[in-house]
């Protein structure tokens, strides 16, 4: 019988150290079957097991189309993280996954897409902003709007020129402490919206970063004139069993690990930013 | 820790030595220990090297004496690595009881020759004195949990910190609840897990020697215990016991000595 | 006339006199089953292994109250007169502590640990705890990812139920529409008389252990007897829920002042959900040898009463007894009713009766119902 709570075995294929708590592993299964079975959705999530000490849910962060391995980008906040920030190239995780409902990619097609992003918030969506660039003509105008509380902790900066080099690419960064290098603003990245030429009717726009950010994120589009149903987010919540049993990630009656993490604006209105859930 | 074989030290201060039993009374694991730590320092148990530089060091008891605050600086200074385990070690122990008292009073009480003692005013916690890096609760430490820190010290992580109450120890483990049951009050809803609600499972309440657990409701607890005949004195004392020196069972003893309770109602 | 009552007509059941009833542990014994059943252990009811009808209970029945729960010996020959005691069927499917799988570092592996399972029939099951067993079938095995170990557990179960023929002061489930009566998800059903019991089968399962039974048939004083026993049951209930519906408004009172007063009292010590037939939170965490060469990932209950439910790393999304509180109440009252089209209660009270301050549920959501500070 198929057990949910047993995890297979991924070797590491490769380690990049994105930032001084912030790392990247490339993993693979071991066996090969699962790994050729291994089908996932731009925002889904995987249950990343370290051995013996815990197991965190991360999110996919790369193409669907990459089929013979998968990226997991990783901040260190917890023990866990912590201890998974010292595994090296040829070491083994525990994988269960792909859990979770990711972004609407199929239902959002021609539509002008915003993404908004804070801190680590990025990586739910990195995934996205690689499947865009890789099916460009399916989508309209793309604008990218990423927040970081310091210069410094912005990562991936190289794939933010690569990717504001496309066409009907906007990329617009802010910092809350700003640098001498430092290219894009200095503010709140929810300062950026007012500054984008936004068609409300055409655009869908993908939130992920910290609930205060998103909450003030939603303020400002719906005002613009962003329909509701047009407003995604990736929610983050105390995931563990990533398969809607073990009851610590529900939001009201939703269940973040199965009924997100993406949810539409519409589905979680009445719990968006209240207290305690 | 970067060596292949760590260096551990067993250090006691004032204790009844539970705890350091309770590390002797591991069975299995405690032959495997050797295999992977240098027990330098462990004085119960025969090595003896109390000054030596280790990467982990265990300490029990509190700190009493003057003699006892030198000590614990060098154990500091030696120790990459250092774990309190027990009630006396992480709250001052029994002894603090004392603390609620004039020291002089009880020496002369006690002592034909009391100037003969050398002792502070109280009893206190190591972290008064120095850095902590883990804290292990219990009136002795349970096995499960020495275990579970040391292999995560060992794996490099932070360990686990358990917080519920001993209600889900004792409901897991099938065990009828004495106060609805009996009528006994029971101080498990405020103590921490870890014992394995082993007084509820011999028939009788939990007297809080884990400490205080996440949430601790005093002014609740009284007022369900005074229906069953216990009063705001004798609740204070349950919180004055064993671990009375966690601020939070402090904090609670010192509310319903002082009545505040019934002056907020 | 009785024998056209509906609940007469399905059950159509036959007559075991008490003594008989060793008849029907012998007949589950024959068939393999091990019999668990409800024993006075510790001043309560409990199930656990039976081997004879002469080990269950005689004259006792049970005082129930808000954090108080006392057992009565009475005179009567009665082995069901209780209502139940701290546990329902939760801990038979959901183990409180089980070991989900195992792991080996060098080289890697991870092994489920399925549980050791023996055919069981569960004697003297209430319609309240039938009623949590379907939720919670719901919640384990309709999803895409069935939950293997209850799974394995709950196919071994024969269940035999038995009709409240007297309800606690605790007990609501009237209310709920959960019982006093048997209500269907077991495979036989009881009704105690003085005399004996009326018996009959429910499913298929069942119908291979009635059938060896030689019941008499029953007579029509003994039908009224069952029928007027789970009706007085009902009637004499105390406690009762609003309906559904009214539920549905406790998410539109997240600011009722109501909830700090509860919170003054709650321990949050976690007893309603350890208690609760229906709570089905649990954590998992990782037990490794001191050696860190094997590891076993442990699964057990939790609550979301506790500081580690709703954390996330250093940020906790309920810190406060108010949340957690709202929490329980607004998801098992109002939030199940979308998850699975019915609240998540079903009257037993039990977390009325063990709540160590006697905090009352059916109380604490009226008070919150009512006009008070309203949110939003």
């Amino acid at each position: 019988m198929f057990d949910p709570h047993v995890p297979h075995v991924a070797v590491i294929d490769q380690r990049v150290q994105e930032s001084p708590t912030i790392f990247t592993l490339r993993l693979q299964y071991e066996d090969t079957r699962v790994q050729d079975a291994f089908e996932f959705d731009p925002g889904q999530f995987n249950m990343v097991t370290l051995f013996g000490i815990g197991e965190i849910a991360i999110s996919i962060v790369n193409d669907p189309l990459d089929s013979h391995f998968f990226d997991h980008t990783i901040r260190v906040v917890g023990r866990v993280s912590e201890g998974m920030s010292k595994l090296q190239p040829g070491d083994h995780v525990g994988i269960r996954g792909p859990f979770g409902r990711g972004w609407p990619m199929e239902q959002i097609k021609g539509r002008d897409i915003l993404l908004i992003t804070g801190g680590l918030g990025c990586a739910p969506l990195v995934s996205v902003i690689r499947y865009l660039m890789r099916r460009r003509d399916d989508y309209g105008r793309i604008s990218i709007l990423q927040g970081v509380k310091h210069a410094d902790d912005l990562i991936w900066k190289e794939q933010y020129s690569v990717w504001s080099a496309e066409k009907d690419v906007r990329v617009l960064l802010a910092a809350d402490v700003a640098t001498q290098s430092w290219q894009g603003q200095q503010g709140m990245v929810t300062e950026l919206i007012a500054q984008l030429p936004l068609r409300p009717q055409r655009t869908v726009a993908l939130l992920c970063g910290p609930e205060l950010m998103m909450l003030a994120a939603v303020a400002n589009l719906r005002e613009k004139g962003v329909q509701d149903g047009d407003i995604w987010f990736s929610m983050e919540r105390n995931m563990q069993c990533g398969i809607g049993q073990c009851g610590h990630c529900q939001i009201g009656p939703k269940t973040v690990c199965q009924d997100g993490p993406v949810f539409c604006y519409d589905e979680l209105a009445d719990f968006f930013g209240a207290k305690g859930f | 820790m970067s060596r292949q074989k760590p260096k551990l030290a067993v250090h006691k201060f004032s204790s009844c030595d539970g705890c350091q039993l309770a590390l002797l009374n591991l069975g299995e694991p405690l032959l495997q220990l050797p295999t992977l730590v240098d027990i330098v320092h462990f004085a119960e148990a025969g090595p003896s090297d109390p000054t030596a530089k280790v990467d982990i060091s265990l300490v029990e008891g509190s700190i009493s004496t003057p003699e006892d605050v030198q000590r614990i600086q060098q154990v500091r200074e030696n120790s990459e690595i250092l774990v309190t385990v027990g009630a006396c070690a992480t709250a001052g122990g029994v002894q603090a009881l004392a603390n609620f008292a004039n020291r002089n009073d009880w020496m002369s009480a006690v002592y034909t020759d009391p100037d003969q003692i050398e002792t502070l005013q109280t009893s206190n916690a190591i972290a008064e004195y120095v850095k902590v890096d883990w804290e292990l609760q219990g009136c002795p430490i349970n096995s499960r949990q020495v275990i579970g820190l040391l292999r995560d010290l060992l794996s490099g992580v932070r360990p686990r910190e358990e917080l519920q109450p001993v209600c889900m120890e004792c409901k897991r483990k099938g065990l009828i609840c004495t106060l609805v049951s009996l009528g006994e009050p029971c101080m498990g809803p405020v103590t921490r897990a870890g014992c394995g609600a082993l007084c509820p499972a011999a028939g009788r309440g939990c007297y809080g020697c884990y400490g205080p657990a996440e949430q601790v409701n005093d002014a609740s607890l009284l007022q369900r215990f005074s229906q069953l005949g216990l009063d705001r004195q004798a609740l204070a004392r349950r919180f004055h016991f064993i671990v009375n020196q966690a601020p939070a069972f402090k904090a609670a003893g010192e509310r319903l000595k002082s009545g505040s309770h019934d002056r907020n109602a | 006339m009785n024998s056209q009552d509906p609940q007469v007509v399905s059950r159509r059941p036959g007559f075991l006199t008490r003594d008989a009833l060793e008849k029907l542990f012998i007949v589950l014994s024959q068939l393999g089953y091990q019999i668990l059943g409800p024993v006075v252990r510790d001043g309560a009811i409990q199930f656990d292994t039976l081997s004879a009808a002469d080990q269950l209970p005689r004259g006792v029945s049970n005082d129930q109250q808000p954090g108080h729960y006392r057992l009565e010996q009475g005179e009567n020959q009665r082995q069901f007169d209780w209502n139940h005691g701290p546990q329902g069927l939760k801990p038979v499917c959901f183990s409180p502590r089980e070991v989900l799988w195992a792991e080996q570092s060098n080289p890697p592996v991870f092994n489920p640990v399925p549980p050791n399972i023996e055919p069981t029939a569960v004697v003297g099951v209430r319609a309240c705890d039938l009623a949590a067993l379907a939720i919670q079938d719901r919640h384990f095995l309709s999803g895409s990812d069935p939950d293997p170990h209850y799974r394995q557990r709950r196919e071994s179960l024969l269940l035999i139920g038995v009709d409240c023929a007297r309800s606690a002061a605790t007990c609501f489930c009237a209310s709920t529409g959960d019982g006093p009566a048997l209500d269907g998800g077991y495979d036989i059903g009881m009704a105690e008389l003085d005399e004996g019991f009326l018996i009959w089968r429910e499913s298929d399962k069942g119908r291979t252990v009635i059938d060896q039974l030689d019941l008499l048939p029953a007579s029509d004083a003994q039908l009224e007897t069952m029928l007027q026993s789970t009706t007085q049951a009902s009637l004499a209930q105390q406690r009762n829920l609003p309906d559904c519906d009214e539920l549905l408004l406790l998410y539109k009172r997240l600011e009722h002042a109501h909830w700090d007063n509860v919170a003054e009292r709650c321990l949050s010590c976690g007893n309603c959900t350890a208690v609760c037939p229906t709570c089905f939170c649990y954590e998992a965490s990782h037990e490794m040898s001191l050696d860190g060469e094997t590891a076993q990932m442990v699964r057990q209950w939790d609550s979301c009463f506790s500081a580690t439910h709703s954390s996330m790393g250093q940020y906790q999304v309920r810190p406060t007894v108010k949340q957690r509180y709202r929490q329980w109440l607004t998801h098992k009252l109002a939030g199940w009713q979308s998850q699975q089209g019915r609240i998540g209660c079903t009257g037993c009270g039990r977390c009325i009766a063990w709540c160590p301050v006697g905090i009352d549920l059916t109380a604490e959501t009226v008070a919150v119902l009512e006009e008070g500070s309203l949110d939003v």
